[in-house]
């Protein structure tokens, strides 16, 4: 008796999760399948009594789209370059932050704080900070970027204005995505760092290894579940990439007069929302099937090389 | 009789002689060597300062660089070698960022209304659910547990098209309910809360019980002050996300009624009238304006934040 009546309670209490979860997420996952698989679907004429031509042809014209490439190429390249770079760096910072002492709270501290921004807002100021100001090519100001290049000697460059380089903007959001993913790979690194055992240091001293040696050798292997973790979501994170694009380039998801040039899957998936839900879903598919294959890859991966 | 048994015993005498030698050199060797580390351990800690250092300038460059932007006049700012330091403050920027096309007062007060209800609701539905999963018992519970963690999987943007669809549906484009309803379930902290609740021991629900004390009541008065912490941490990441969410607000209420911050920020074109340029200290006024809660908040609660984070890898 008792043990019925626990049962209706405990459904009630998850009622509103389940409610909600069926809505907002089962519902979806089965309808984002049916529309992918619905030529050129759009829900508004569906309304109006529409049929659309069933099979894998919104894949096939996504996948054949330039548009969609180009975003695929963005996405790939900005994963590719900018997880390695912001993992190696936070490794480096996390064991310099564990071997000192003096200041350590204060530096944890401001290396956090990239963390509580807005990607948008401080998207922003990166932008203005690799901007320059007028018509080229006489600029009124070339931005402080530049007039630090120029002071150690280098030459401008065309970072983000109109007629920038490909390479150029690249960079900037390269450099502007590290930023923002340092702070939780350090958080994850030193965490990890601090729960390791000082007798394996004692150990390799003993031996007498190098502190590079014993960076390889000891520190590497024994962070490696923090390292594949940091790496994973990095991966996950990488191939979703869009709120800092928006932040430095705007909606125009490029500079002025190449507009789209930096657009990542998720900017098309936004792109294809209102006008071709079908194209949309594939694409969103797609995104899925790429970020369950990479994550397994990586876990397959760390499976062989994580030591525990 | 003692000599036998220790026929080193002879050598004894004079060994405590040679061992002292010996002694005398090893220290001196051991000193030699540690003035030797000492000296390559002071480099080192030299060396992981000055990297440290070098990376916390490039860390805070950003913030101090919006700072001195939104105190700049346009003219100051448009400056051929742009000044480390304002030579007069505009404080008229801040201002501008209010008066201007950006009307920042609606959209904290937009933003904070979906925020506070948002948490609100989202704590009423995680502490129900967790408390289910954590201590009732019912048929298939570990089976819905695991489905519920299994969609953490899928990427947000996979539920979105038709989440967009299901709104316009219902008719809630432009309205608050658009914005707090469809994120109301997090299988995370729901997740996060049931970890909590588990700590918890059993026999005080027991015990509970047999004094007849209700579950609801049990769950106010026993779980949830124990379980503070964690609610302070889904409190404040949730807030947060109000702040500093873009895509789908975008795309759903962005009607100046609606508008989140972040929408109108990225949104206002900031034109100075006069010059017909882009106002860019105001736009950097604006954007201290929208940073500056969020690091209060870091500033405050420091620790909760730092504790979902590292178990949660996602931000906002």
């Amino acid at each position: 008796m008792d043990q019925k009546k626990n049962q209706w309670k405990a459904w009630l209490y998850l009622l509103p999760t389940i409610v909600l979860l069926l809505i907002f997420t089962v519902w979806p996952i089965f309808n984002t399948i049916r529309m992918s698989l619905l030529k050129n679907y759009d829900s508004a004429r569906e309304l109006g009594g529409m049929t659309f031509e069933f099979g894998f042809s919104n894949f096939t014209a996504v996948a054949q789209y330039s548009g969609f490439l180009t975003c695929l190429g963005n996405t790939m390249l900005l994963t590719v370059i900018t997880v390695p770079i912001s993992t190696m760096l936070a490794l480096i910072i996390a064991v310099a932050l564990n071997s000192i002492k003096w200041l350590k709270k204060v530096f944890q501290t401001i290396f956090f704080l990239p963390y509580v921004t807005n990607s948008i807002a401080i998207g922003m100021v990166f932008m203005t900070m690799f901007q320059m100001i007028g018509d080229a090519p006489n600029y009124s100001s070339i931005g402080i970027i530049n007039t630090i290049i120029e002071a150690f000697g280098g030459t401008r460059i065309n970072w983000v204005n109109a007629g920038s380089n490909y390479w150029a903007n690249m960079g900037v959001l390269i450099i502007y995505i590290v930023w923002n993913a340092l702070p939780f790979k350090i958080l994850v690194l030193l965490g990890g760092l601090q729960g390791v055992n000082k007798q394996y240091y004692d150990a390799a001293k003993v031996d007498g290894a190098s502190r590079l040696r014993i960076f390889w050798r000891v520190t590497v292997p024994l962070l490696s579940p923090m390292i594949a973790y940091v790496v994973i979501t990095g991966f996950i994170g990488g191939f979703k990439e869009y709120s800092s694009v928006v932040g430095i380039f705007n909606e125009n998801m490029g500079p002025v007069g190449a507009p789209r040039s930096l657009n990542t899957m998720v900017g098309f998936i936004y792109d294809n929302i209102n006008t071709n839900q079908g194209r949309a879903s594939a694409a969103a598919l797609i995104l899925f099937a790429i970020i369950f294959a990479v994550t397994m890859i990586n876990l397959y991966v760390s499976k062989k090389r994580v030591h525990y | 009789m003692e000599n036998v048994k220790n026929p080193d015993a002879v050598n004894e005498v004079s060994e405590p002689a040679e061992n002292t030698l010996q002694k005398t050199m090893h220290e001196r060797d051991i000193k030699k060597i540690s003035k030797k580390q000492k000296v390559m351990r002071f480099i080192v800690q030299f060396l992981l300062y000055a990297f440290l250092t070098v990376i916390a300038i490039s860390v805070l460059f950003p913030f101090y660089w919006m700072l001195i932007s939104s105190l700049k006049t346009l003219t100051e700012y448009n400056q051929t070698v742009p000044t480390l330091w304002p030579k007069q403050f505009a404080w008229s920027n801040y201002a501008t960022a209010f008066t201007g096309d950006l009307d920042l007062g609606r959209l904290f007060l937009n933003t904070c209304i979906v925020g506070v209800v948002s948490t609100l609701l989202s704590l009423v539905v995680t502490v129900l659910a967790a408390f289910a999963f954590a201590r009732l018992d019912f048929k298939g519970k570990n089976a819905l547990f695991a489905a519920l963690l299994a969609t953490m999987m899928i990427p947000g943007e996979l539920f979105t098209i038709t989440n967009y669809i299901t709104v316009s549906t219902f008719g809630w484009l432009n309205t608050f309910t658009v914005l707090i309803v469809p994120f109301l379930v997090s299988v995370f902290y729901i997740y996060l809360l049931r970890q909590n609740f588990l700590q918890i021991p059993n026999e005080l629900y027991l015990a509970a019980k047999v004094d007849g004390t209700s579950d609801l009541k049990y769950l106010w008065k026993v779980m949830i002050p124990l379980s503070a912490p964690t609610l302070v941490t889904i409190t404040i990441l949730k807030m947060m996300g109000a702040w500093n969410s873009y895509i789908w607000p975008r795309l759903v209420a962005n009607d100046a009624a609606h508008k989140l911050v972040t929408v109108g920020l990225r949104g206002a074109s900031f034109v100075d009238l006069a010059t017909n340029m882009t106002n860019y200290p105001a736009q950097m006024a604006a954007v201290m304006i929208v940073t500056i809660p969020l690091l209060l908040v870091f500033i405050f609660f420091r620790k909760y934040i730092m504790r979902g984070v590292s178990r949660s890898g996602l931000k906002g």
